[in-house]
């Protein structure tokens, strides 16, 4: 295999999802890990917003997105001739093996041997780390969380939280191990630990690679929310700024990132705002005595043109990254981002990650929800997540005539039995006569119901059947 | 075709309906009117959860409750900007308990190693605040460099209390900044912090572990 | 893009009843129980006989053609212009919500937009369009509730159940913890991913075992199944049933006259 071909290729086998949620669902100290913190996240959310007009201020999001996303090509030309006129370079990728030679390109030119990283899922997507690598350019995780994560060689289980799935225990032997760092459970001494180790790399970086929030088009802005300072530091200290960020993540004017901002810090952890709101324009300019001398921006499309297509699934483009679907999702709670087998994990990673790997290597994902809606109800630009899911399974099966599949992939679910026997319940259902008789029959025969049914008697019992229907009971009245 | 084009070129030659634009209101953003007192309450409040320390102070008053803050801290050393009042103030304050005063007036370049290991402290002034969220509002310049704010492990910020506008929005429309950024531009809301360890807060972990603010009524 | 307000019709004289397969065939007690409340509001029950099922369950597995079939032999039961009401938040929203999308584009849209409209979760109906007062004549009691997801965010309806349940001076509603979590029901999903429906209802059993109550309510029969279904299996010390069987049954002096 050639090593450009490489760069994309999944580690994780993303079909493997029920035996790694079996696993993850026997680990008592994974699923305390991720229960604690999600209550604790859930609680924090619910705080921030209080006292706010909520779905005013949600409306106002998911329309500032739409108007986004209506007017898309516009704003990217917008966006690329401000930046331009600003300083900052502007590169197009068709997807993540491309973005991943551009970023080289860039590195290569300045003879670059050394890369700093601020947090950024496009850059997981794109598997920039491991592409660097394999060409002989280091590429070292900034943020707290991804720092620790790159430390045990694994990759993040949340898309704001990286290292969620470790308790302190658990990361003092990792950096005691890889760094040397003296074992405690002191988090303030972890924390000083890496703040050391850190600075010294920030002060040798050739390059600062970071993803970004909002890109504005109005003024050639990009935006990076965070809270640590280490993507201020990647985004100055480097001589160099590569942004790496969606197409999708263009937004029209500076006024529109005052809401998006507030949805976002408070939906993600409970903030009323991050420590850094950072909004980058244009490199150092010649009388500056510190920044970056080259800036540059990398648009992703990575199979965000093909979502575009489509009026429904153009929703999951909304996404402004905050995890509360994460956050709120029982499943996720359970099993936790690592199962998922996905950049994304969690319900956003189930209705954007078929998009991205196909509808045949993500076929189990938009299966793994039980629809109970609690994504949709907190997500802060109203992404329809369990409407997309019911959309994604249809996909997966070729369930819909009138509206045929579209999603690459499609269809490689549908197996013959399950097809089989939906088209018998759908012709019983269908007739009302059938099912009168056959419901009648059933409870005149319950007492040779089985008692196994399959996954739901392992843990419950068998459902009972009433000695008459409804309807029987109906007609003996009516008599 | 570039990857540009063909990127374009999908977005507009899009095969669903014609997308509808809405209307965007935001009307609510907007706060009922308050006194500029309501506003460094709730600029004091907001940012102390956060960590963040407020000291009120006049223009006459500051320069003494800097070098009390400095002393009690221990701080042996404290960047300041050559152009600036601030720095100006400083330098000529006259007061003998300061810290050592050093000036960011060369390229980062040539003394970066001192900036990250040496410097204890650094001052700056603000383009105002943010009651609402708590938040500094920092346009670095020439003479205030991005890194001022950043690399110290103590940051001392000014902020005149006129200056504070009641949210974000407001303050972004009464200094009009779509009509143009400048390079960088910050909202700093308290102490650089973390809580990727196990959720449990951490101060200091890239950015200051300390963020005063001098509030000068 | 906001959801559309619910606007409660007056009182009606006639509604359609639309009792679920579920109902059907392993709770008809508890369909029972919703029309004699009906009728006790004063309002004639219309039972159509060809009803089968809303589709839901084809639906939510991606079968849509399958689905549309099922829920186009239930288009034609609503003649009247009478509201329908569904003794479940699940199906009621399947209804509501998803009937105009699923006929999309076909010539039963208009019928579809029609019936979505005048479809009701039914203890959301006797509270807030029958105006209900209950009169406890039971023995002094305390239940914990669980409020099913489409119940909550379909159909807009937690308030409801906890205010039915406030209205009956013997009875004392606990709350359990995460009471808004998912009990882990979810159609096919609890058969497709066992392991994490199960891990999910064991939480959900223990939350309401925690509450003390010994007895749990719900609004619909897949909760039911589930949290009640676990609890026997595993022998906790938790019992349930349809909220609609227990208002009937602590209101009802007679009680005992059905099932």
């Amino acid at each position: 295999m050639s090593s450009e071909s490489s760069a994309n290729s999944h580690h994780i086998d993303v079909k493997e999802f029920h035996p790694r949620a079996q696993a993850a669902i026997a680990d008592p100290k994974l699923r305390q890990n991720f229960r604690r913190a999600m209550d604790g996240l859930i609680s924090k959310r619910k705080d921030a917003f209080e006292g706010m007009d909520l779905e005013a201020l949600r409306e106002l999001g998911a329309n500032i997105r739409l108007r986004a996303l209506a007017n898309l090509p516009d704003l990217l030309e917008q966006l690329e001739a401000k930046l331009t006129a600003n300083g900052i370079k502007v590169h197009w990728a068709i997807d993540g093996d491309e973005a991943c030679r551009i970023v080289r390109n860039i590195c290569v030119a300045r003879n670059a041997k050394t890369v700093i990283k601020g947090k950024s899922m496009v850059s997981e997507e794109m598997e920039l780390n491991h592409y660097l690598e394999e060409h002989g350019i280091e590429a070292l995780e900034s943020d707290l969380g991804e720092y620790i994560v790159q430390l045990a060689g694994e990759t993040p289980s949340h898309i704001i939280m990286p290292a969620i799935h470790k308790n302190t225990g658990e990361i003092s032997e990792l950096m005691h191990e890889k760094t040397g760092t003296d074992l405690s459970s002191d988090v303030e001494y972890l924390t000083a630990s890496a703040r050391q180790q850190l600075r010294e790399r920030f002060m040798n970086a050739d390059v600062g690679v970071t993803g970004v929030n909002f890109a504005v088009a109005e003024t050639g802005t990009l935006c990076l929310v965070e809270n640590e300072g280490n993507g201020r530091m990647t985004t100055t200290v480097p001589p160099c700024h590569i942004a790496v960020t969606g197409i999708e993540k263009v937004v029209g004017n500076l006024e529109d990132v005052v809401p998006l901002l507030a949805l976002l810090t408070r939906s993600a952890t409970g903030q009323h705002i991050t420590t850094y709101f950072n909004m980058i324009s244009g490199p150092r300019k010649p009388e500056e005595l510190d920044g970056p001398e080259e800036v540059h921006l990398v648009l992703v499309d990575n199979g965000r043109s093909s979502i575009y297509q489509d009026d429904e699934l153009l929703d999951t483009l909304r996404c402004i990254r905050c995890g509360a679907c994460m956050n709120h999702c029982p499943v996720y709670t359970r099993v936790g981002g690592h199962t998922y087998g996905t950049t994304y994990p969690g319900p956003i990673g189930k209705i954007l990650m078929p998009h991205l790997i196909g509808l045949d290597e993500g076929r189990h994902l938009p299966t793994a929800s039980s629809l109970c809606g609690a994504c949709g109800e907190v997500c802060p630009v109203k992404i329809p997540i369990p409407d997309l899911l019911v959309r994604l399974r249809q996909e997966s099966v070729d369930g819909d005539k009138l509206n045929p599949a579209k999603v690459r992939g499609h269809g490689a679910k549908r197996g013959t039995l399950e097809a089989l026997i939906w088209k018998g319940w759908s012709w019983m259902h269908a007739r009302p006569g059938i099912y009168r008789f056959g419901t009648a029959m059933a409870a005149r025969l319950r007492k040779l119901q089985p008692g196994q049914l399959g996954g739901w008697t392992n843990y419950r019992t068998a459902p009972k059947l009433a000695n008459k229907t409804l309807h029987q009971k109906m007609k003996e009245r009516d008599q | 075709m570039s990857a540009r084009d063909s990127i374009l070129q999908r977005l507009r030659n899009r095969s669903g309906d014609e997308l509808s634009v809405p209307e965007c209101d935001f009307s609510v953003l907007q706060r009922p009117s308050s006194s500029v007192a309501d506003r460094v309450d709730q600029f004091e409040k907001t940012i102390e959860s956060v960590h963040g320390e407020v000291h009120r102070c006049t223009a006459d008053s500051w320069v003494a409750r800097l070098s009390e803050i400095l002393s009690a801290r221990g701080a042996r050393s404290l960047l300041i900007s050559r152009e600036h009042q601030i720095g100006r103030a400083l330098r000529e304050s006259g007061q003998d308990n300061l810290p050592e005063l050093l000036i960011y007036d060369e390229p980062i370049e040539s003394w970066q190693p001192h900036l990250f290991n040496n410097v204890e402290a650094s001052i700056t002034s603000t383009q105002g605040g943010i009651a609402e969220t708590g938040s500094l509002i920092l346009w670095p310049t020439p003479d205030e460099p991005r890194l001022m704010s950043l690399v110290p492990p103590i940051h001392i910020a000014v902020l005149e209390a006129s200056e504070l506008y009641a949210t974000f929005h407001e303050a972004m429309q009464a200094q009009n900044w779509a009509s143009g950024m400048p390079t960088n531009a910050l909202l700093v809301s308290g102490p650089s912090k973390t809580a990727d360890i196990e959720q449990t807060l951490a101060y200091g972990v890239h950015g200051p572990k300390e963020l005063i603010v001098l509030v000068i009524e | 893009m906001a959801d559309p307000i619910k606007i409660y019709p007056p009182k009606p004289s006639h509604v359609y009843f639309y009792a679920t397969c579920l109902i059907d065939m392993f709770y008809p007690d508890a369909g029972m129980a919703g029309i004699q409340l009906l009728e006790r509001e004063g309002i004639k029950v219309c039972f159509p006989e060809d009803q089968t099922c809303c589709g839901q369950p084809a639906y939510t597995s991606g079968y849509h053609d399958e689905a549309r079939a099922v829920a186009k032999a239930q288009l034609d039961l609503f003649p009247e212009d009478w509201p329908i009401v569904v003794p479940s938040g699940s199906c009621g929203g399947m209804m509501r919500k998803h009937y105009p999308s699923l006929f999309k584009h076909t010539r039963q849209e208009a019928k579809a937009i029609d019936i979505a409209a005048r479809t009701w979760e039914l203890t959301d109906f006797l509270l807030n369009v029958c105006h209900i007062k209950l009169e406890d004549v039971g023995e002094p009691t305390t239940v914990a509730m669980h409020t099913s997801c489409s119940a909550r965010r379909e159909m807009g309806v937690a308030e409801v159940g906890p205010r039915l349940i406030g209205q009956l001076n013997n009875v004392s509603l606990v709350e359990q913890t995460r009471a808004e979590e998912c009990c882990g029901f979810g159609g096919t999903f609890a058969v497709r991913h066992p392991e994490i429906s199960g891990a999910m209802v064991s939480e959900k059993v223990d939350t309401l075992t925690d509450t003390g109550a010994g007895e749990f309510v719900t609004t619909d029969c897949g909760c039911l199944m589930n949290i009640a279904g676990y609890a026997e299996k595993n022998r906790k010390p938790l019992a349930g049933q349809h909220i609609l069987s227990f208002l009937w049954d602590r209101t009802n002096p007679g009680k005992g006259g059905e099932s």
